[in-house]
């Protein structure tokens, strides 16, 4: 067993890790974070994603090890100060970007980390950056349109099919 | 996953050090180990983590004109920091897995696993890339040795890659959506005096050059060229995703794309 150190959301977290414990469970079995979810466990879903040093990553294919000093990003920090939803969660549920919500907080995670790097996205932008963000309910088209009405552009146009 | 001890080392030094040790495994960004690690098919007692070693990481030019990439660079610092220099290649990167892969798998990872499928294997073959590691210097026609099968001894570890920068380039890449690795991907470099043509994805012995497009495509570099022209083999990967046949006939029209895009 080795202790770990990052910062979470803003706070420090620290815990005993062995060598093969991932972040995901680190972050769900030991800081009790369950917002992020274990969908495959296999690298494919997505439903793992949080940011580590700003970048999206999946939690379930890191060490938390190799977290050790990071700076840690995960679902349940992305609401306001206030509590309220931010400007994408709030876009999921004006758009009905979710239906069962279980890939929900790898989608926002991945939306953030888009809108971050490319905060105007074309909709094919959008729809190849959620490559690895698999949604067994939607068909991706409301999500798709939650993200680009986050970004501050007129959805208007694209019709729910 | 069984259970190991994991040495996070600052050094390329300390990382070769700390290789030595009974059953130690390298730990790139882990995209492919750790789902191995789960699986039970490998029971390192250690990982040594190459993620904290600055000299293993980023992307400049040398002083004879070649693109060098550190061996744990990722994919998503070579498609941003690559793209002025080696526009093809930093393209390829950009288009590896989804962002979230992208941002932890390395190219020092891809090349040591050389998985059959791979994207890198293809520009390093095409471009004539040499691979550095902690001990030597491996030319990219010997270092594929067949499906996960390398020249790396026991314990080394790809500290650096160098690309020579073709005049123009181009990689297709036909994805096998569920995986997002190449059914079939093909790289084109066309130098001054001469092309080459690497294939992913295709055959049972890994990545391979296509010498009969290289020699028709250094004569006359056009979609015309590749007409006709056959493939090395019949040993071409068969599975549920494509037949041999189909797989040929894809290497192709993904050579004739990459031909036409690289321009
Ligand atoms: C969903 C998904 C989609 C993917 N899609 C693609 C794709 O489209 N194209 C593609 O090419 N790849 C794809 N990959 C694989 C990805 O590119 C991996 O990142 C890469 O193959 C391995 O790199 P890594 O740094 O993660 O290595 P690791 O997983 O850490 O290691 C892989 C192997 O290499 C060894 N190793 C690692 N670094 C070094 C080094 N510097 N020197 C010596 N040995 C080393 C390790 O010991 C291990 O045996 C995908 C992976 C996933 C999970
Ligand atoms: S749980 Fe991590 S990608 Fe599916
Ligand atoms: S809303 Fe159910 S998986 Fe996406």
């Amino acid at each position: 067993m080795a202790q770990v150190s990052m910062t979470v959301n803003g706070k420090a977290a620290s815990g005993e890790v062995e060598g093969r414990t991932l972040l995901s469970s680190f972050l769900r079995d030991t800081l009790q974070l369950t917002g992020t979810h274990v969908g495959c466990d296999t690298s494919q879903c997505g439903a793992c994603v949080v940011h580590v040093n700003g970048e999206a990553v999946k939690a379930c294919t890191m060490l938390a090890a190799e977290a050790d000093g990071a700076e840690v990003a995960t679902i349940e920090g992305q609401a306001n100060a206030d509590g309220s939803l931010n400007v994408i969660q709030q876009a999921f549920q004006d758009h009905h970007g979710l239906q069962c919500g279980f890939c929900t907080p790898g989608m926002v995670m991945s939306a953030a980390a888009l809108l971050k790097e490319n905060p105007t996205p074309s909709e094919a932008e959008v729809r190849e950056y959620l490559e690895g963000n698999i949604c067994r309910c939607t068909g991706y088209h409301n999500i798709v349109k939650a993200i680009m009405a986050a970004s501050g552009q007129d959805v208007s146009s694209i019709a729910a099919e | 996953m069984y259970n190991f001890d994991i040495e996070r080392p600052g050094s390329v030094a300390d990382a070769a050090t700390a290789m030595g040790r009974e059953e130690a495994q390298a730990l790139g960004g882990g995209q492919t180990l750790i789902p191995t690690l789960k699986q039970r098919l490998a029971s390192p007692s250690v990982l040594v983590s190459l993620s904290g070693i600055a000299e293993m990481q980023g992307v400049c030019t040398t002083d004879d004109g070649r693109v060098a990439i550190g061996g744990a660079t990722t994919h998503a610092t070579v498609a941003r920091d690559a793209a002025a220099l080696y526009p093809g290649l930093a393209d390829l990167a950009s288009h590896i897995g989804d962002p979230a892969v992208r941002n932890r798998g390395t190219i020092g990872g891809s090349l040591a696993n050389n998985d059959p499928s791979a994207c890198y294997p293809a520009a390093a073959l095409a471009s004539g890339a040499t691979i550095i590691t902690n001990n030597r210097e491996i030319a990219a026609d010997d270092y594929f040795q067949g499906m996960f099968t390398t020249a790396l001894e026991e314990g080394e570890i790809i500290t650096e890659v160098r690309f020579p920068v073709p005049e123009a380039s181009n990689y297709q890449k036909f994805v096998q959506p569920a995986s997002r690795f190449a059914l079939v991907g093909v790289f084109v470099a066309k130098f001054a005096e001469s092309v080459r043509v690497a294939v992913t994805g295709a055959s049972n012995d890994g990545v391979f050059r296509w010498s009969e497009a290289e020699a028709a495509l250094s004569g006359n570099f056009s979609q015309s060229a590749v007409d006709g022209l056959s493939l090395p083999g019949d040993n071409m990967i068969s599975d549920l995703h494509g037949t041999g046949a189909y797989r040929a006939h894809l290497v192709g029209v993904m050579t004739k794309r990459a031909v036409t895009a690289a321009g």
